[in-house]
């Protein structure tokens, strides 16, 4: 009695399953595509161009905002920003599987042998950030330099109360760690063993926020009142005291390209950055114009 | 003829999981081996080194082997007496209707996507060692042995109480009625006959705690060191491959494929530990 | 002495399960409590914005986009394998060799499964970071649950089924899609679902083969979020406890639905069974 079985496992239940993921598929198959079409211009074919972007997190969030106000005048490119860390990016974009790469700290001397063109689309300070409750709140170089190497290990030493410090670094192959160990003089091999990594800015902000032992170093853009930031050397972590060379720890944001693999697209897209529409965006959210 | 066509292609794709098989054995043994065998890099220092520094060529990861088997060692301290008894309790002890309602909950336990363990672990675990517990750090092997422990919990009570709800009637009966009480039929008939199948419950908990990833991120700090106690940050092996993973390249990512090949070592024994398990619970 | 210990033990047992309960009733309870004042209709159909906790439609079209082409895929493959498996092979050892591989398949961690994708499905076959290298290395993953429910269903068909058919003068192809099928079709069925609620749930095989764009998919070869990813991610780089749980409501929501229809099925099962 096959039939009689098929009959008893209620055929509605299946159709109206399949039915219903079926609908569910379609109504999402469409607004994907409403998301493509609804934006055109009108022009003939009616695709998109893509400008793929990847690298630095620290980049990331300014490139972003700056793709956004982009696509305001440029309806039919479409620009991916994929967040992966500057040294990824590099390699993306000699490869070929990024048309740019984002980098938030200078090209190293084989990576610029790959022929590679950079473009500064910013500048950025690094700003050594601790928990708010944490009294501390003037460190020397030299002093940052100890408490990632391990050689200060409590915040007594360094006037604070007394407990253990926890730090917090980015991970290896981040722009922000490779410029901010090579302006604080030390190598990855030197930073303490313990510490904390943490793989974003975002993330290092929030362990430090929730950690009253935790400092850790930041890009600029992503300071707010979560955490309290560390003078250098009496210097503020500031936009004013970058551009007047007064604070240390800078560092420039790069879109890095091979000649031969841009889009007229990727070529636009650098422009605006660097017009003044661009660069007015690039203040706004926290670093520090090129002109 | 169609009926031979058929049989063929139904052959094919019965292949496709062998040859699935190959291909994720044969391309993360090739990558991972590459700089062993054609790079000069010794696969001793590999296993035995203390320093990970991609950056300046220092690829070692006994500290992460380490990580990885107190870690999960530590959750099977934890959530195998916790599962065990739990499954004891819903074939054993629990009236129909308290069964009834466990059950789908820890159903629901096993459904609960990976990354949402994380996320309560690092909103509550975290914050409570180091607020409650006095850490100066929560992010520690102690959060990843909860989580792990909490994550493998599903896993152990449903494979020991199908183990223990297939013990026949029988051996019940003639226990109770050699004048055993209840509970000691249970400790000392019901589970020693259960034992492959309880075992098999663990081997699979474990399987599961080596192999988490995502959940484990979050609380575990990610620190190279060697762990010497509760309240270390660590790296288990395969937070090191998540973490890495996406900017990698070169020897440095193909060494994140020889870190794969240690974890699938441990999951290999596994599962000829289960397999040696399984065999002996058919005789 | 020994009715203490009997109590003992009792009380542990009774404790065990208290816990393995408080341990969920905590974490769901947790989420929902943490998540749910940002659930509403412009949070779950809105478009994502890096600004405030933004919309997660595009994280839903990514996840229903997996799921469709990851059983798109394995389905067939799974039902013709497990068909193959029960219904034509001979035992002996290549049906072992099968059986063998479907095993391990099912015990590899989605991690190493993630770096396979990575290097077959992205760079090998350069399909890039995208739904479809992601929903390729997914299909390998459920594959042997889809292989494995189709077996056990498969069995349950009565011989006499079989015979009848093939007596009545109907091909061994033709009984197989007219009657066997059709009846294990509810274990089949519940194979998909558990299928289902493995892709929703997976995190790291995905976010090492999809990527970690926060946009609408312009289609399957672009790089995109999950649900699951956009839940790690908001955890990780900005901390957003609420967000992340927001969206672990809807994930326990999706798993529940799942739980509850295989349940339905296995009971219709049952009851037909009579």
């Amino acid at each position: 009695m096959p039939i009689d079985y098929l009959g008893g496992l209620d055929m509605t239940f299946i159709r109206k399953t399949t039915i219903g993921l079926l609908v569910l598929f379609l109504a999402a198959v469409l607004s994907a595509c409403g998301e493509t079409t609804g934006n055109g211009t009108g022009s003939s074919n009616g695709s998109k161009e893509i400008v793929s972007i990847s690298g630095s997190t620290s980049v990331g969030p300014l490139a972003e905002k700056l793709a956004e106000k982009f696509k305001d005048n440029n309806e039919n490119i479409n620009i991916e920003v994929n967040q992966i860390g500057s040294s990824a990016g590099i390699t993306n974009a000699t490869s070929g599987v990024s048309e740019i790469g984002m980098s938030s700290r200078d090209l190293k001397e084989e990576e610029k042998a790959n022929g590679l063109k950079e473009t500064i689309i910013a500048y950025d300070g690094i700003v050594v950030v601790t928990h708010p409750s944490n009294k501390v709140n003037n460190l020397t170089l030299e002093q940052v330099k100890q408490i990632f190497t391990g050689e200060v290990t409590n915040w007594n030493q360094l006037g604070g109360e007394d407990m253990e410090i926890v730090v917090v670094s980015r991970e290896d192959g981040s722009g922000s760690r490779d410029a901010f160990q090579e302006i604080v003089g030390y190598s990855s091999g030197e930073l303490i063993r313990n510490a904390i990594i943490a793989s974003g800015n975002g993330n290092i902000k929030t362990t430090v926020a929730t950690n009253k032992h935790a400092v850790g170093f930041i890009s600029f853009e992503y300071i707010d009142d979560t955490i309290s930031t560390i003078q250098i050397d009496g210097v503020k972590a500031t936009a004013e005291n970058v551009l007047q060379q007064k604070y240390s720890l800078s560092r420039p944001f790069l879109f890095v390209h091979k000649e031969d693999n841009i889009t007229e697209a990727g070529k636009q897209f650098i422009d605006f950055i660097l017009s003044s529409d661009g660069q007015a965006i690039v203040s706004e959210a926290g670093a520090i114009p090129v002109k | 003829m169609l009926e031979k066509l058929s049989a063929r292609i139904f052959l094919f794709c019965a292949l496709l999981s062998v040859v699935s098989l190959l291909l994720i054995v044969g391309f993360v043994f090739y990558k991972g081996s590459h700089p062993f065998v054609a790079e000069g890099y010794s696969f001793f220092d590999f296993i035995f080194g203390m320093d990970w520094v991609p950056s300046e060529d220092k690829f070692g990861i006994f500290p992460m082997i380490v990580a990885s088997l107190f870690a999960t060692i530590g959750a099977l301290i934890i959530g195998v007496p916790v599962g065990l008894f739990t499954a004891i309790f819903l074939a054993e002890i629990a009236p129909k209707r308290v069964a009834k309602i466990i059950s789908p909950a820890v159903q629901l336990l096993a459904g609960i996507p990976s990354v949402l363990y994380g996320v309560f672990g690092l909103a509550i675990i975290v914050p409570f060692l180091q607020n409650n517990l006095g850490l100066v750090k929560g992010q520690s092997l102690l959060a990843v042995i909860l989580v792990l422990a909490i994550m493998m919990l599903p896993t152990v009570v449903t494979v020991a109480e199908t183990a223990i709800r297939a013990v026949p009637k029988m051996y019940r009966e003639g226990s109770l009625a050699l004048g055993a009480s209840q509970i000691g039929t249970i400790f000392k008939v019901v589970v020693p006959a259960a034992k492959s199948g309880i075992m098999a419950a663990v081997v699979l908990g474990l399987g599961r705690a080596i192999g988490e990833t995502m959940a484990v991120i979050l609380v575990a700090g990610n620190s190279l060191i060697l762990p010497t106690s509760l309240t270390d940050s660590v790296r288990p092996l395969t937070t090191n491959i998540a973490l890495e993973m996406g900017y990698a390249f070169g020897t440095h990512q193909e060494m994140l494929f020889a870190t794969g090949i240690v974890l699938f070592s441990f999951i290999l024994l596994l599962n000829f530990v289960l397999a040696k398990i399984s065999s002996k619970g058919g005789n | 002495m020994r009715k203490f210990k009997d109590h003992l033990l009792l009380g542990l047992l009774w404790a065990s399960a208290f816990l393995t309960v408080a341990v969920l009733v905590i974490i769901v309870g947790y989420i929902f409590y943490k998540g749910f004042r940002l659930i509403d209709f412009n949070f779950i159909f809105g478009d994502y914005s890096p600004v405030g906790h933004g919309g997660i439609w595009p994280m839903i079209v990514t996840t229903l986009y997996t799921i469709f082409i990851s059983l798109i895929i394995a389905t067939p493959i799974g039902i013709l394998a497990a068909v193959y498996l029960q219904e034509y092979a001979k035992q002996g050892r290549l049906v072992r060799l099968i059986r063998y591989a479907t095993e391990s398949l099912t015990g590899i961690p989605s991690i190493i499964y993630g770096l396979f994708g990575a290097v077959f499905f992205v760079t090998t076959l350069k399909f890039g970071m995208s739904i479809i290298a992601a929903s390729l290395t997914l299909t390998i993953i459920v594959l042997p649950v889809i292989i494995r429910t189709t077996e056990e269903a498969l069995k349950t068909v009565p011989l006499s089924y079989r015979e009848g058919s093939l007596a009545l003068g109907t091909t061994k192809l033709q009984t197989l899609y007219k009657v066997i099928l059709p009846s294990a079709m509810p274990g089949i069925l519940s194979g998909i679902i558990l299928s289902i609620g493995r892709i929703v749930g997976e995190s790291a095989a995905i976010f090492l083969t999809a990527g970690t764009v926060a946009a609408m998919p312009e289609g399957i070869f672009s790089s995109a979020r999950t649900l699951t990813v956009h839940s790690f991610l908001v955890t990780q780089e900005s901390g957003d406890i609420e967000l992340a749980a927001a969206v672990g409501i809807v994930l326990i929501v999706i798993i529940l639905i799942l739980n509850f229809s295989a349940t339905f099925i296995s009971k219709k099962l049952n009851k037909a069974d009579y």
